[in-house]
């Protein structure tokens, strides 16, 4: 693993020349393919740094409010995301030294769960291109695309866009082009019928326990106190019911507007499968073919709902 | 009045249903606008309810789609014409907001026309009157709204 040598050492350096005072990472976690976060604070702590496709979480959910200089390992949608943050003021950017590399993409837990159908994966290795799976009495190796999230085979922008005089490149990126082509699922959904469509969302959503598990690791959805807890006036029930759900997931998705890097931590985080990227795809999609946005690509740029242009599309208005 | 419900609970449009929309009229032009069909003796229909509020950059999309939660068949936001603006941009601003809304709200499978947008000035109150009356006339086309109602709501009751 250069990159990840490559990125070790540029945390020990950055600690050590007291560049930072914490370094925000993902280091091994307790279960096959899921890196959990890492706070290093001293040089040795470098070594626990993982860098690699079980790096799931998005970190820049852990930069708010965040005081003294910190140093975030970050893929490209996570440093874009610290950068739709910083530019809504959540901490001051020079307070905040990227670490990046070109990114390969990261695994999703459940892909590898609906391919072993119930089997348990008691170890995980990832070796280049390939996956060996290891369980109590079977080993397997298969390709890393299969069990990438749907997020990262359309992501594009694999490679990480710095600030050179602030940040640290590890490793230049060459151009890669998306696997999958973007959103293929939303625009096969789109050619349906209102009925379908609406038939579709119901499904999907029935099984949502209202966790908020995807607005807790959505590093954007970061208010103090979110719409759907305010209780004066109460905007969504807490029943279950379907309606409250769909309005719950549907506002949060508007909130999202011009904002969502789509990392797909909202999918990989829900409990109950729902691909809750159905929703916030749509409107990363939406927002930039409307408003050509791109959220996090520019040092401090407006997100694209709190500016206009007087030549925005007004068809729909009567 | 909302319509009668059929054996599985889904509202059916009657004879005598008349579709109850939900109106944001910003306070500077399309309220003064509906004023003025008001003193002008311009009928328009008498299906719209209307909040008044100071700018259409005033309507949070969560207010749209809490509406259609609570039971109204369909919703109409109406503001200044661009360049109009009370407050210099809040309506361009929510034209990039309703623009997004309309179509999630489209691709969720609410349908087209439950949730309309129109510029009405203080001037044109023959055209507030046809914007109502388009309005009502894409609702009825649909029937009572279906979609994304809170079984808790009771519109009937409350009302």
């Amino acid at each position: 693993m250069i990159i990840q040598d490559k990125i070790r050492e540029a945390v020990r350096s950055l600690l050590r020349e007291k560049r930072v005072d914490l370094v925000i990472a993902h280091e091994m976690g307790t279960l096959p393919l899921r890196a959990t976060p890492c706070f290093a604070t001293e040089p040795g702590d470098a070594e626990r740094i993982v860098w690699d496709p079980s790096c799931s979480v998005n970190l820049a959910a852990f930069l708010q409010n965040r005081k003294g200089k910190v140093g975030l390992v970050a893929k490209s949608c996570e440093a874009r995301a610290a950068l739709v943050m910083a530019a809504e003021h959540q901490f001051p950017r020079e307070n905040l030294v990227i670490l990046s590399a070109p990114c390969q993409g990261v695994v999703d837990v459940k892909k590898v769960q609906r391919r072993f159908g119930g089997r348990e994966i008691l170890a995980a290795k990832i070796e280049g291109d390939k996956i060996i799976f290891k369980g109590k009495d079977f080993q397997e190796s298969l390709p890393l695309t299969q069990f990438l999230c749907d997020s990262c085979l359309e992501c594009r922008h694999p490679n990480p866009v710095l600030n050179p005089s602030r940040d640290v490149l590890v490793e230049e990126g060459s151009p890669v082009a998306p696997t999958q082509a973007d959103a293929a699922k939303i625009i096969e959904l789109e050619k349906k019928t209102p009925d379908e469509r609406w038939s579709y969302f119901v499904d999907q959503f029935k099984d949502c326990i209202g966790c908020n598990a995807c607005r807790e690791v959505c590093p954007i959805c970061y208010c103090n106190e979110c719409f759907a807890d305010q209780t004066a006036p109460r905007w969504v029930g807490k029943s279950g019911d379907a309606s409250d759900v769909l309005v719950f997931h549907l506002v949060r998705t508007l909130h999202m507007a011009g904002r969502c890097v789509d990392c797909g931590a909202c999918s990989r985080a829900c409990p109950m499968n729902i691909d809750v990227r159905m929703l916030t795809k749509k409107m990363e999609k939406d927002a930039r073919e409307l408003f050509a946005a791109d959220p996090g690509m520019k040092e401090g740029e407006a997100e694209a709902l709190a500016t206009f242009s007087e030549k925005d599309p007004q068809e729909f208005i009567m | 009045m909302t319509g009668a419900a059929d054996h599985t609970g889904e509202p059916v449009a009657t004879a005598a249903w008349e579709p109850k929309i939900v109106a944001f009229l910003c306070n500077w032009c399309s309220y003064a606008g509906a004023d003025l069909a008001g003193t002008s003796r311009i009928q328009y229909l008498p299906n719209i309810r209307v909040i008044r509020v100071p700018c259409s950059g005033r309507v949070d999309p969560l207010f749209i789609v809490k509406a259609l939660q609570i039971g109204a068949d369909g919703v109409l936001v109406a503001g200044c014409h661009p360049g109009d603006c009370h407050y210099i941009s809040g309506n361009l601003l929510a034209r990039r907001r309703f623009a997004l809304l309309k179509r999630l709200l489209e691709y969720v499978g609410v349908e087209e026309g439950r949730v309309n947008f129109a510029w009405v000035s203080a001037s044109e109150g023959g055209k507030f009157s046809d914007v109502v009356g388009e309005v009502v006339a894409r609702v009825k086309a649909l029937g009572p709204a279906r979609r994304l109602i809170a079984r808790t709501s009771k519109p009937e009751e409350s009302s």
